[in-house]
């Protein structure tokens, strides 16, 4: 899209654009297969196994190398006590019992007294509906365990994220130097720092928990950061002018007018780290995300639907309570002050009573422990869920296979064969050159240096295929992105209906939805690349859709009354005034694309996905996992920086433009 | 006693921008400064002194510089250069401990934006410059019930700022900067941001403020009538410059330059100057039995009397005879 509106600009660009493409395709035509640089899935090269031994070397080391024996095995030994602590709460049997300290009873008595402490009735009885469905679906200890990591990380996660959001928020030095750190955090695909953790953590709950902040911490530091810098500086002026010192401002002014931001902040940051704990069920993190997984693993579709719909009752539940609580610190200060503070301590007291007798029951009586075994609704799930898997796949199998061919044979096919089929000098002169003509020299550079790695690491072949399928999946993510985004940014109605599913799209953990896609299409790399679409649609269409909004009215006002058709009013006005949106769009869903390729690995894209998933269960691949991992990441940077240089462009030729 | 002033202020420049040492004491107008040095200078060399009890008006057009000005006082803004002598010691010397100490006790500000904190009730907006400098909450909410009182906003203590009208919340920031009882108050165009009725009658509370506890008061605006309602004093500032300092009647009677006279030339004149600018010496012949007026009288208050009289009005300040005037005088004026 970028290249389009820029091109349309500039004619010359068009034609170098176009001859450098047929130049491609030529070459394609007479070379195809030579210097291709492939690589057998079970191959290595001399890096690959170098990094094998390396690892091997580590593993040796482990308890002798001081780095590990004072640093990485103490923050390993902290984090695994963490985890198994709340888990021997709550999910696990304890202190030499046969249940947990808090059974079933207790932790929905628990859960519904804190989400009525802090949100409000509401949200505490969905709190305990969803929380007895994990039992009814026969999934309590799976998800339990996952409320436990999903904790753990969140503590660690706010323990650390807090105060730095709070000190990049009052210091813009700080400030500057984090947000880099925090981009780079937030680019890099989700999955691919798995593997090096586990070389210094040990697969287990450490690296998922250290995972896991990786992923959590950002939206948590940066939403902070925000709040605090909001801060009416009116308002901290006359604090500093009755002679406040800084911590006084700090605590009476910037902290309580931050709070219900950072409580925003503390949503997305639980949100987020539920997505990676299920996700870390890769290197053996406890709970539903290793149901899931292996599930996927086996094609079971109904277990897979079962786990995944266990994972979005409780991304429903954690993403509501924690709304519930950033509304309550708005209306709290609204009610009176001295009568309300009585009731509130009944309140409080009463909710967290009750709590305490059903978690003494739920420590002491077995029916208050375990979930009972005879309401069990998992397996009619699954049932159901295997069943409508099978009948859709029967009876829209015509739609379904039509759609898959279309793309495989239309999109798909040739790309990977331009990319993958070429000799590899042809498609690196190509990549460099597009670089420079869309991003000039600095996306060429970059260009230039990130493929020659991609050689380097000895996985060209395996990354130009997962290059051919994520640009096809951001292709489709930008169609409709444009397509669903020009009509929500239109009509408010549209906008009232699709609002909502898209933000629940967004705090979804990307695992649960590769389920329903798995069950539509099989087992395929068109499987990975819808599931990769649907997961970074909400983003492209939500970016977009503001572009649209962002038009002004009178503009459109002007053209209306100058005689533009509705298609005109779009293709002419909307969409070129929203130009740097949708460029952004383009931008995001390459990222959110690039970060599902992992995840598309474990449901038969092959090359760099299947490389490393194949790391994480296979002895000797892994160092061409660990590869291949930093194969994702030498691409996400190369798209990152070549779209970014040329959305700047394009805004900026547009100015002249209008000038 | 009147001779000691509360607040002096010599040779007052800041300067934004790199190196702002540099600038200080240059010559060069704002603009040329700015293209030369890429330097702002907001405040170049002001001085004056504000006596006890007296309300101190700084007015200028909006970027002219009252606003550095005023915080330049209380250190809000860090003054570059100059020395500003707060009952003879310099506020500039003093230690982050100790300016805090002044701040907490003895200087005040009210805010054009009111600076309220919206997450507390009216009562601990009040109180929170007591509760900053460590008073127990009984003694505080006494205080500030009291001051709450006196503004007028009894019944109001637990209502939160976003639930009152723009002028009861900047009757919540007077409050909050009288609840510390400060020796000066200091105020940044406290009503700009309030329509003209509201503005009116919050101009009168603090006239009949200043009456009842007599406060030195420092008075930053941009509205002239409201400068001359208010001030004992008027500085009149102009890109950073003090181009007039003066009463009232000697702003309006006798401006500076032409950009005071701009300012003050829809002023009806008659409302502002007294006796003093119209009367002149008797002449030899005329009678001087008419009646007996003060030179600080307004024109406006004396017409009737002049016009009445069938012979010259005597101006006369404690038994002496400074001068006469008849109708032919004050036609003028009014005419003119
Ligand atoms: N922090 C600052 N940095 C740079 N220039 C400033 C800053 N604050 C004020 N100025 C400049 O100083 C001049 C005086 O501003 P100000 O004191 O706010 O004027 P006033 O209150 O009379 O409207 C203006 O030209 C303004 O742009
Ligand atoms: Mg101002």
């Amino acid at each position: 899209m970028t290249t389009l509106s820029l091109t349309a600009r500039v004619p010359a660009r068009r034609y170098l654009l176009g001859a450098i493409l047929a130049a491609w395709v030529l070459g394609h035509a007479l070379l195809a297969g030579r210097d291709t640089l492939a690589l057998g899935g079970a191959e290595l090269t001399p890096l690959h196994e170098g990094a094998n031994q390396a690892w091997d070397t580590v593993d040796d080391n482990r308890n002798s190398n001081p780095f590990f024996l004072y640093f990485f095995n103490y923050v390993r030994l902290i984090l695994d006590e963490s985890v198994r602590f709340v888990q021997a709460l709550i999910s696990q049997p304890s202190f030499g019992r046969p249940v947990p300290v808090l059974g079933w009873l207790g932790v929905v008595a628990l859960a519904a007294a804190v989400t009525y402490i802090f949100g409000n009735i509401r949200v505490a009885l969905l709190t305990v509906a969803g929380f007895v469905s994990f039992g009814l679906l026969g999934l309590w200890a799976e998800s339990m365990d996952t409320l436990a990591l999903t904790l753990t990380a969140v503590a660690y996660s706010l323990a650390v994220g807090i105060p730095l959001g709070i000190w990049a928020g009052l210091s813009g030095r700080f400030n500057r130097f984090v947000t880099p750190v925090l981009d780079f955090m937030q680019t890099m695909p989700t999955f691919v720092y798995l593997a090096p953790l586990t070389l210094f953590f040990l697969i287990g709950p450490a690296s998922a928990t250290i995972a896991t902040m990786i992923y959590a911490i950002p939206p948590a530091i940066r939403i902070t950061a925000h709040a605090i810098r909001e801060v009416s500086p009116v308002t901290l002026e006359a604090s500093a002018s009755l002679g406040a010192t800084a911590a006084q401002s700090l605590r009476q002014v910037r902290l309580p007018l931050a709070r219900r931001t950072i409580v925003v902040g503390v949503n997305q940051t639980i949100m987020a780290a539920l997505s990676m704990a299920t996700i870390a069920a890769l290197i053996d993190a406890p709970g539903l995300g290793k149901t899931v997984l292996k599930a996927l693993q086996t094609l079971d579709i109904g277990a897979a639907f079962n786990a995944g719909l266990a994972i979005v009752i409780m991304a429903v539940v954690l993403d509501r309570a924690t709304t519930a609580a950033s509304r309550r610190v708005e209306t709290r200060r609204r009610t009176g002050r001295e009568i309300s503070a009585f009731f509130r301590r009944v309140e409080v007291g009463g909710a967290l009573g009750i709590a305490a007798v059903l978690g003494y029951l739920s420590y002491t009586y077995v029916w208050a422990a375990e979930f009972p075994a005879g309401a069990d609704l998992g397996s009619y799930v699954r049932r159901a869920a295997d069943a409508a898997s099978l009948w859709v796949q029967d009876s829209l199998s015509g739609f379904t296979d039509a759609l898959k061919n279309v793309i495989t044979y239309g999109l798909l096919n040739p790309f990977e064969s331009l990319l993958a089929g070429s000799p590899w000098w042809l498609v690196f002169a190509v990549g460099v050159s597009i670089a420079a003509l869309v991003g000039g020299l600095r996306a060429a550079i970059t260009a230039a240096v990130g493929l020659a790695a991609l050689i380097g690491l000895g996985l060209w072949q395996d990354s130009m295929v997962t290059l051919a399928s994520t640009l096809v999946a951001t292709i489709l993510v930008l169609a409709l992105g444009v397509a669903t985004g020009v009509w929500i940014g239109r009509s408010d109605r549209a906008d009232a209906v699709l609002r909502p599913v898209l933000d629940a799209g967004q705090t979804m953990p990307a695992f649960v939805y590769l389920v329903p896609i798995l069950g539509l299409f099989g087992p395929t790399r068109f499987t990975a690349i819808i599931a990769a679409v649907v997961f970074a649609a909400p983003v492209a269409i939500k970016l977009v859709a503001e572009g649209i909004r962002g038009v002004p009215p009178a503009t459109v006002e002007a053209a209306r009354s100058a005689g533009s058709s509705s298609w005109q009013l779009i293709g002419k006005v909307r969409l070129p005034m929203a130009r740097a949106s949708v460029a952004l769009a383009a931008n995001q869903g390459l990222i959110y694309v690039l970060s599902m390729v992992v995840v598309g690995g474990l449901v038969g894209a092959g090359a760099l996905g299947y490389d490393v998933v194949a790391g994480f269960s296979q002895h000797q691949l892994r160092g061409k996992g660990l590869a291949a991992g930093l194969a994702i990441v030498v691409l996400g940077i190369v798209l990152d920086r070549v779209t970014r240089a040329a959305q700047v462009r394009t805004v900026r030729l547009g100015v002249i433009k209008e000038d | 006693m009147k001779d000691q002033p509360v607040l002096d202020v010599r040779g007052l420049w800041k300067v934004f921008g790199p190196k702002p040492e540099r600038a200080v004491g240059s010559t060069l107008s704002r603009q040329e400064l700015k293209e030369r040095t890429g330097c702002v200078a907001a405040v170049r060399d002001v001085s004056f002194a504000v006596r006890p009890g007296e309300v101190f008006v700084v007015m200028g057009l909006s970027g002219s510089g009252k606003s550095t000005l005023v915080r330049c006082l209380t250190r809000l803004i860090e003054p570059t250069a100059g020395e500003i002598l707060f009952d003879g010691a310099d506020i500039r010397k003093a230690d982050e401990r100790h300016l805090r100490e002044l701040r907490r006790h003895r200087l005040a500000m009210v805010f054009q934006h009111f600076g309220l904190l919206p997450h507390r009730c009216v009562l601990d907006n009040v109180a929170y410059g007591l509760e900053i400098r460590g008073s127990g909450r009984a003694e505080r909410y006494k205080r500030a019930r009291e001051v709450l009182e006196l503004v007028g906003l009894t019944g109001f203590e637990n209502s939160y700022p976003d639930q009152l009208s723009g002028g009861m919340q900047q009757r919540v920031g007077l409050a909050r900067a009288l609840a510390v009882d400060p020796d000066l108050l200091l105020f940044d165009e406290p009503f700009s941001a309030l329509d003209p009725l509201i503005r009116r009658e919050m101009q009168n509370e603090v006239i009949r403020l200043h009456r009842e506890v007599g406060k030195t008061m420092v008075f930053i605006t941009h509205d002239l009538s409201e400068a001359l309602k208010l001030g004992d004093r008027i500085l009149i500032m102009r890109d950073g410059a003090l181009v007039q300092m003066g009463t009232p009647d000697e702003v309006v009677g006798a401006p500076a330059d032409d950009y005071v006279r701009d300012f003050v030339s829809d002023v009806p004149r008659s409302h502002v100057l007294t006796l003093r600018w119209v009367m002149r010496d008797a002449l030899p012949e005329e009678p001087l039995d008419g009646p007996e007026l003060d030179p600080d009288l307004v024109i406006r208050d004396a017409v009737r009397v002049v016009l009445s009289a069938d012979r010259p009005v005597r101006v006369v300040r404690d038994g002496e005879l400074l001068g006469v005037v008849t109708s032919a005088e004050i036609l003028e004026m009014i005419a003119r």
